[in-house]
């Protein structure tokens, strides 16, 4: 039994192997949509996620398969103090597989080492969110054919930024990949990265302002600044305005780039580059639906 | 310069770092152990001017040797038999360390699940980077 914690759980094998699956569902949603019959999904939030929590749940159903679980810690037995070690066993013998979400970090690790089911980590805390990851890669290479040869660009909150980390250390993997940091001081990228970086030879930038790297892009990914993970609402508030994409910006940028936004976004993207056909942040969502799909049949070992 | 006596059979931990070997002895959970020990503190030394030393009397498979790793794996253990050193063992770095240091990240579910034991785990052994298994904070604790 397996269950995903991290996104370089998988191999990058396994990971062609997921994308080509996901990708086949995109095809033909119809030789899907019983694969899941009589299992069930276990959505677990200890916190609020409306976007993957339903993202999880439409997979399922969109597998044939059913779905249960609590979308606030508060609606749980959490709330009367029960383990997270007791919770899952407890899940274990409602679904056949779970998705757990929660505030602290290595919480979906400490599930899957007493779960009889597979664990999917649907992020914890500020460390991992995997899906999200794997929902960035299949985007990349659904929408540009590959996962190599790349200057993308990552843009916003660095430091705190989870999505951003994981994706980093999913694309170190792939070849001839450099990056461009673009972040305010107080936000850049942590150290243990650039560390990582400098040892393997990747090649990377770290500019301030979006303006003087958009036409090198590739791959421009946008985030949000999260409050959530702020301890000081003053140093929240100096720095959320910090980038805001519109149109003017878009200007100089390749004609074929891409904008990724892991979303919510608040403002970060102005509602006019919506329509841009580069802007493929709506796309995402939908590779979201996609790769968890294609997740759930692999952990379940359902072949189709 | 002040004599402690030899051993007859247990291990001298030498070339502790001056001043640390009270914390030694604690994480080597010494103080439980019914046994003689004598904590010299401030031994001169050649190589590092001034250093602690621990000597035990009791059997050396009671020992945490990956603990001791762990606090400082430059220490040197000898085992004594018959009052003679019969053998030097060498640390390495363990793999993982468990409840010898707790995460100090407020955000890891160790802060809230009491029962769950603190496991770092060796990532980076050039740098003796050690992360927590769960939320991968790196240690800041050194002794």
């Amino acid at each position: 039994m397996r269950h995903l914690m991290n996104p370089l759980d998988f191999t990058t094998e396994e990971l062609d192997r997921l994308f080509d699956l996901a990708n086949d569902i995109e095809k033909n949603p119809a030789k899907y949509a019983h694969a899941c019959e009589g299992k069930k999904l276990a959505t677990c939030f200890y916190e609020p996620s409306t976007r993957t929590r339903l993202s999880f749940e439409s997979a399922m159903l969109s597998l044939g398969g059913q779905v249960l679980g609590f979308a606030d810690a508060s609606n749980s037995s959490a709330a009367k103090g029960e383990s997270v070690s007791d919770t899952i066993r407890i899940i274990s013998c409602y679904a056949d597989i779970c998705a757990m979400r929660h505030p602290k970090e290595g919480a979906p690790m400490v599930a899957a080492s007493k779960s009889s089911i597979p664990v999917i980590n649907a992020g914890d805390g500020g460390h991992q969110h995997p899906t999200q990851t794997l929902t960035d890669l299949l985007t990349i290479r659904s929408l540009k054919g590959r996962l190599n040869n790349f200057t993308i660009g990552l843009c916003g909150d660095l430091k705190f930024g989870r999505t951003v980390h994981s994706l980093i250390n999913a694309l170190v993997r792939y070849d001839n990949i450099r990056f461009i940091f673009i972040s305010p001081e107080e936000l850049k990228v942590p150290d243990y990265i650039t560390e990582m970086l400098k040892e393997k030879s990747i090649p990377y930038e770290e500019v301030i302002r979006l303006e003087d790297c958009m036409p090198q892009l590739d791959l421009l990914y946008m985030t949000r600044v999260q409050k959530e993970r702020f301890f000081n609402e003053e140093d929240y508030v100096r720095l959320k305005d910090f980038y805001i994409l519109n149109k003017a910006k878009m200007e100089p940028a390749k004609k074929d780039m891409l904008v990724l936004h892991p979303l919510p976004r608040v403002n970060e993207i102005s509602v006019e580059v919506d329509d841009d056909p580069r802007a493929a942040y709506f796309k995402q969502v939908q590779y979201g639906v996609y790769v968890r799909m294609a997740l759930i049949l692999t952990l379940l070992e359902i072949q189709v | 310069m002040l004599n402690v006596g030899k051993i007859e059979e247990g291990f001298v931990l030498d070339h502790i770092a001056a001043g640390k070997s009270l914390s030694i002895y604690h994480h080597l959970q010494l103080d439980k152990l019914d046994c003689t020990v004598a904590i010299i503190k401030n031994a001169r030394s050649n190589k590092m001017g001034k250093k602690d030393i621990l000597k035990v009397e009791c059997d050396i498979n009671m020992l945490d040797l990956d603990v001791l790793a762990f606090i400082d794996h430059n220490i040197t253990v000898n085992v004594i038999k018959d009052g003679k050193i019969v053998a030097k063992k060498e640390l390495v770095l363990p793999r993982e360390i468990k409840n010898v240091i707790k995460c100090r990240n407020p955000r890891c579910i160790t802060s809230i699940e009491q029962e769950l034991p603190h496991i770092f785990v060796l990532t980076d052994e050039q740098k003796e980077i050690y992360r927590c298994k769960y939320c991968e904070e790196k240690c800041d604790v050194r002794f």
